[in-house]
């Protein structure tokens, strides 16, 4: 089946393109692009992309979709739901489940999952050790087999710094990276919110930022030393940043992201003990936001990842200290983003560089771009239009956000995957083909 | 002036408006407590629970006592004796309890924020009778209370808190009521235990305790929490007290007529010596007293905002409130028997 989007603009980084052009998809490839109306004589479906950005998919390279073992906050059929909704077309799964996707098994069951939602791409991300207990590797070369893209005990740190040295030097003979949850659980003595005057005054034991500073810098030294590939999950700190900043200057194969409540939010969030402003690493101060938006700016941080962590409102409704840590954040990612834009922080096609090609490139996928020849994985978005956030209306199965009742800019209206259409919020359309 | 707040969760967002409000309130109601029959039909006919998820001597009884003297029915609630222990939310329990139909919920809980998040629920006034680390609004007014009736106004004064400021809600609220009243506060206590955000609250930091004393006119004790030495937050209780236990010696830095407060339970020999705690100084045992009419003083403003706000919904459902209707006017003359309405009296 042959498919064009026409009289959109279109964004793809990785050719350095950003041009009004139509694009010709064909057998679930993107054939060719060509000037508006080049493709008037082809027999093809038309999408009409007016008013839209055209992107390549976007790409989450930090989520949990909780299945095996946590079907009741989210699956793998609504958590690739939630993903089409926002404009991703492929999504990285953290190792916490039930068992923990720390063997083979589990991660082929999760990629057959996925298979048979046919959504989103969806690619494990293996355990770094087994149980995320932190003590032995898991069965790390069995996983990438199965189709593990990266190795990562998210959610919680590798306190042990030989096993994260080890990991660093096996990890290497695969070409994957770890990427790493910088938490020193001694500094962060159970806190549940970042440590400063809010944590103070609500009575909250904190986490300091120094719990993340230092595991940032001691994994960087274990980057110089072996020459591993880290990846830092969810950067929140101005001295992460900073590290990350000066490990890069140096040559270090060191990587980072941000999640969007960390560029978007402040601790003050959490303010009238609102516990889906509760999350690990906590959001921070003023400063720390500011240093998120230095780092995507210069380019310290890599990529935007919404560590997507839906939780049943069971385990958010109860008392603030035993409140579950994590908000979903699929469906609101690319409108917070575009805030950055709106504010000078990134142009457009930086905006999506760091959605789509730079997580590609740092899980090693062949996708991320429009190139000719690559599966026809992209997103229409409307960067005019706004929307409010409701968590009822929510395709994830959880309603964690933050974010309720914000109004956004910014609107996804299609997104296709392999040439198929996933997701389509045209107005003047009917359902997905 | 009335007191306009449905729930009273804590001290801050209080103006000194209300906090005075409530103070005189409770000072109108401490003759109560002197009465030979020591009960007044205020509050007849509305139920109070207390719901107490922490053990509690003084806090629970003072509220018990303080409603049953308005002729409150009050029913006490420990977390070891209820449905926690079956595993029920804290929001069932209030949600079951609210569908009793009580005048308030008095809560005691272990976890900062708890009643806020009732408060949420919004189906009856919620009163903070310690959250975690977090407020603890009524001791902080009882205190105030205390250190007004030697002292009088309370703006101008110099009040030392002294202790475990990081873990104190005592300290919290008390840091707030203070410093709204126009007061000076200095917190002492070693660095671990005094963090140092609480300078944005206008408050001295001292490490010194002796230094920190040094012409106050009262002090502010607070409890150590032996489990604090595991956390190391200090090396042991002997060297704690060795540098913040309020000796003779110490108490000489202050005004010669300061005042020593402290919430209790006490650790005599560690935060406090026992000469200082039973010597003329003190006024311990005065603060519990007050705790009382503090206590009524709260309820009753809190329960009878509740009656204005719902009396029409009561006349819609066929009550009787003419009962009531006469001290809907509630001001701070009502608890004075002789106001009340007649048939009210000796019920």
């Amino acid at each position: 089946m042959r498919r064009v989007v026409q009289n959109g603009t279109v964004i793809d980084p990785v050719n350095g393109l950003e041009a009004n052009l139509d694009l010709l998809t064909e057998e679930g490839v993107i054939r060719e692009l060509g000037q508006p109306g080049g493709f008037a004589s082809v027999e093809a479906q038309r999408i009409d992309a007016s008013g839209c950005v055209v992107v390549p998919g976007l790409i989450d390279m930090h989520v949990h979709l909780r299945e095996p073992g946590y079907e009741y906050k989210e699956t793998v059929l609504t958590g690739t739901q939630a993903a089409v909704a926002g404009g991703f077309t492929a999504v990285a799964c953290m190792a916490n489940t039930n068992p923990v996707n720390d063997n083979g098994a589990v991660t082929r069951f999760i990629v057959e999952q996925a298979r048979s939602v046919g959504l989103a791409r969806v690619f494990p991300i293996g355990a770094l050790s087994k149980g995320l207990h932190g003590e032995e590797l898991a069965e790390i070369g069995e996983m990438i087999e199965a189709g593990a893209v990266a190795i990562s005990d998210d959610g919680r740190p590798v306190m042990d710094a030989n096993l994260m040295r080890r990991a660093l030097e096996y990890c290497s003979m695969f070409d994957v990276p770890i990427s790493v949850h910088e938490e020193d659980l001694h500094l962060s003595s159970g806190g549940s919110m970042n440590e400063g005057p809010t944590s103070v005054r609500l009575g909250i034991r904190g986490v300091p930022s120094v719990a993340e500073d230092v595991m940032v810098a001691r994994d960087i030294a274990l980057a110089r030393l072996t020459g591993g590939r880290v990846h830092i999950a969810h950067i929140s700190t101005r001295r992460a940043v900073d590290s990350v900043r000066q490990a890069k200057a140096e040559g270090l194969a060191v990587t980072t992201e941000v999640a969007p409540h960390h560029f978007t939010l402040t601790e003050e969030a959490v303010e009238g003990y609102n516990t889906n402003a509760k999350m690990s690493p906590p959001l921070r101060l003023a400063d720390d936001v500011a240093a998120m938006k230095e780092g995507l700016r210069d380019g310290t941080i890599d990529a935007i990842a919404t560590d997507h962590a839906p939780h049943h409102r069971d385990e958010k409704e109860v008392e603030f200290d035993q409140a579950a840590h994590g908000v979903t954040g699929l469906e609101t990612a690319l409108s917070l983003t575009l805030r950055l834009v709106q504010d000078g922080v990134l142009s457009l096609s930086e905006a999506v560089q760091k959605l789509t090609m730079n997580p590609a490139r740092i899980l090693g996928l062949p996708y991320g771009t429009l190139s000719v020849g690559r599966p026809a994985d992209l997103t229409l978005f409307d960067t005019q239009a706004s929307w409010q956030v409701k968590p009822l209306a929510s395709r994830s199965r959880s309603q964690n956000t933050p974010f309720a009742g914000w109004e956004l800019t910014g609107k996804v209206r299609l997104t296709m995957v392999d040439g198929r259409i996933v997701y389509d919020d045209r107005e003047q359309e009917g359902q997905p083909a | 002036m009335t007191f306009s707040q449905r729930h009273f969760l804590g001290i801050e967002g209080l103006s000194r408006d209300e906090l005075l409000f409530v103070l005189n309130t409770a000072e109108s109601f401490r003759e109560i407590s002197e009465r030979e029959v020591k009960k007044v039909p205020t509050l007849r006919g509305k139920t109070i629970i207390n719901l107490f998820y922490e053990s509690s001597t003084r806090t629970r009884s003072s509220f018990e006592i303080a409603a049953k003297r308005l002729s409150a029915d009050a029913i006490n609630i420990s977390a070891s004796t209820s449905s926690v222990n079956k595993g029920e939310t804290l929001m069932d329990t209030a949600r079951n309890l609210c569908a009793m139909r009580p005048a308030a919920l008095v809560l005691r809980h272990p976890a900062s924020g708890a009643p806020h998040l009732l408060a949420r629920l919004n189906q009856c006034p919620v009163i903070n009778a310690g959250d975690g680390t977090h407020e603890h609004p009524t001791q902080a007014l009882l205190d105030v209370m205390t250190i007004r009736e030697h002292l009088g106004d309370i703006h101008g004064k110099t009040v030392a808190i002294v202790g475990d400021i990081l873990h104190s809600r005592v300290a919290r609220s008390n840091i707030l009521a203070l410093t709204t009243l126009g007061a000076q506060v200095r917190l002492i206590g070693p660095p671990t235990l005094l963090p140092p955000e609480f300078s944005r609250w206008g408050a001295e930091r001292h490490t010194d305790l002796r230094a920190g004393l040094a012409g106050v006119d009262a002090i502010m004790m607070l409890r150590l929490q032996r489990e604090r030495q595991t956390r190391n937050f200090f090396p042991s209780l002997d060297e704690y007290a060795r540098r913040f236990c309020l000796t003779v010696e110490a108490l000489r830095e202050a005004k010669p007529n300061v005042i020593i407060l402290h919430p209790g339970p006490m650790n005599r020999g560690v935060e406090i010596d026992s000469r200082v705690a039973d010597g003329p100084y003190s006024v311990i045992l005065e603060q519990v007293t007050n705790g009382v009419a503090v206590r009524m003083a709260v309820l009753y403003l809190l329960t009878t905002q509740e009656r204005l706000a719902t009396r029409d919904q009561s006349v819609a459902n066929g009550q009787a409130v003419g009962q009531e209707g006469s001290d809907v006017q509630a001001e701070p003359s009502v608890w004075d028997e002789h106001t009340l309405p007649k048939r009210a009296v000796g019920q």
